[in-house]
């Protein structure tokens, strides 16, 4: 045998990535398996994906994460652009506050959302809302917790992605007779894309699985009901089938999401 | 009337400062600007830009005073030390790019950059990805790029640093070439004795964010008695 050897960084590097493989894989196969011994029929499994509350509750999932990553895209672009570019009294601590919703244990957001619309500002907003027959316990909660917890991920991925060395570039483009705007648009977005895209990812699964805030914010009625709400309540009744179906459904979605956005950024590259 | 004219000005980045700084280029002329790192060069050429800004001092371009300005509306070719292309782009998507942001078509932008693209012999080039130039094809795109917007100065910042003596010649050869062709004034930064024999008309020395030495480079080097010139050129075996 001949040519450089296998170096032993790279087979623990690897071995480790098999591991981390392999748990995910595991954890798959596990749910699925555990269908399958159930020994259903076609007929049964199709029913039971299709059921008129799963499909209702998929729907409602689906509708609010988008709406948030939307927000959050809205919101988190200008928002971690602010954050890498401009240097200004208080970066640091707003640089360290918008993290804080990423350690904090989800439960504390419905607490803290719950606190917020208790008194003061937030309960004068609460009632305006209510005037107009906005009512909190709906899609609108739902969108406003998974708002919360997700949008740390979006500013800290979108920042991560114009702090890879743009700036120069944008100086360049200004010379070159572009204004601030089409710099921005021209130059830095279109260079992190595929950090504001992983950051799009990461908020949006974060979005689909928010499960603690929601019990404490919006409750579990059945028009507040998503996937994730909607699994433990089927748990805590033993229907561990149904929670299975919902979680292979979640897994499947997001699975088709990611796959979906990893062919569109390799086909545009 | 000068092409560049900067009188009084002074700057700060950090604890750096540049102080009290008058030079003035003219028409047509190649000025080349050197001195050791951290000298205050590239802060001076980032101020013509309009890309930092300035305490005090006005900053004149062909006569209109361009200190207020925004760095689009100076009429001014930007050349940074890697080149700055954009990777995302072609190498003509690159090229056009300055026609384009000012309304004009692919095709027109196109049209109008032929004459730059066939001076600098870019045209087998053209739908090549930046990444795969070399270092002296992505010189000569940065400066067709430059060029494109028809500046009424050129700002070349260590736009050879990273190339090996070859190329630094041929490059510099084609330096002259095109700014005698466009007639433009220039204003380069660079380190290499060699590289300001080669294309200067005349030269400034920069020290410690002052520039000490101004003239053509042979005078310079036989007249000036201060010590950071002669450790620059390393005249009389002063090392650097």
């Amino acid at each position: 045998m001949v040519g450089p050897r296998i170096h032993p960084l790279s087979l623990l590097c690897t071995g480790m990535l098999l591991f981390c493989v392999a748990i995910v894989v595991g954890l798959i196969a596990a749910d699925v398996m555990y269908l399958a011994g159930q020994k259903f029929s076609a007929g049964e499994i199709w029913k039971l994906f299709t059921a008129d509350a799963i499909l209702r509750a998929l729907r409602l999932s689906l509708i609010t994460s988008l709406t948030t990553l939307a927000l959050v895209i809205i919101t988190a672009v200008p928002a971690g652009y602010a954050l890498s570019r401009y240097r200004f009294p208080g970066h640091s601590l707003c640089n360290t506050l918008v993290d804080v919703p990423i350690f904090l244990p989800p439960v504390v957001i419905g607490i803290s959302l719950l606190a917020f619309f208790g008194f003061g500002v937030g309960h004068a907003l609460k009632q305006a809302l209510s005037g107009v027959g906005i009512s909190l316990v709906s899609w609108i909660g739902i969108v406003l917790c998974q708002y919360v917890i997700s949008m740390s991920y979006g500013i800290r991925s979108i920042k991560a992605a114009f702090d890879t060395g743009l700036c120069e570039l944008e100086q360049v483009a200004c010379t070159l007779g572009c204004s601030q705007w089409q710099a921005f648009w021209k130059v830095s977005l279109p260079l992190a894309r595929p950090g504001v895209l992983a950051g799009c990812i990461l908020v949006w699964a974060r979005g689909i699985g928010v499960f603690g805030p929601l019990m404490v914010f919006v409750g579990t009625g059945s028009r507040v009901q998503v996937m994730p709400t909607m699994m433990w309540l089927e748990l805590s009744v033993g229907n561990i089938e149904v929670s299975l179906a919902i979680a292979l459904i979640m897994l499947v979605l997001t699975s088709a999401g990611l796959v979906a956005i990893h062919f569109l950024e390799r086909g545009r590259s | 009337m000068n092409a560049l004219e900067i009188k009084d000005l002074s700057m700060r980045a950090g604890l750096f400062s540049v102080g009290k700084l008058s030079l003035t280029i003219g028409e047509g002329e190649y000025f080349t600007l050197m001195g050791h790192t951290g000298s205050g060069k590239s802060l001076l050429l980032k101020a013509v830009c309009g890309l930092a800004r300035i305490e005090t001092g006005r900053i004149r371009i062909h006569g209109e005073d361009v200190t207020e300005l925004e760095p689009r509306f100076r009429g001014v070719g930007y050349v940074p030390q890697d080149g700055g292309l954009f990777p995302h782009l072609s190498v003509q998507r690159n090229i056009v790019f300055p026609l384009i942001v000012r309304g004009l078509s692919f095709d027109q932008a196109a049209a109008e950059t032929a004459e730059v693209v066939e001076t600098l012999g870019l045209t087998p080039l053209l739908d090549r990805a930046i990444r795969g130039l070399s270092g002296g094809e992505r010189q000569k795109v940065a400066l067709a790029r430059a060029l494109a917007c028809r500046p009424r100065l050129l700002i070349l910042d260590e736009p050879l640093c990273s190339l090996d003596e070859p190329a630094r010649y041929e490059i510099c050869t084609e330096l002259c070439r095109v700014q005698k062709r466009f007639n433009l004034a220039t204003l380069h930064v660079c380190h290499s004795r060699a590289e300001a024999e080669q294309v200067s008309d005349g030269v400034g020395v920069m020290h410690g964010g002052q520039l000490i030495e101004t003239g053509v480079l042979k005078e310079i080097l036989e007249e000036s008695g201060h010590e950071a010139v002669q450790r620059l050129f390393n005249i009389n075996g002063a090392t650097l």
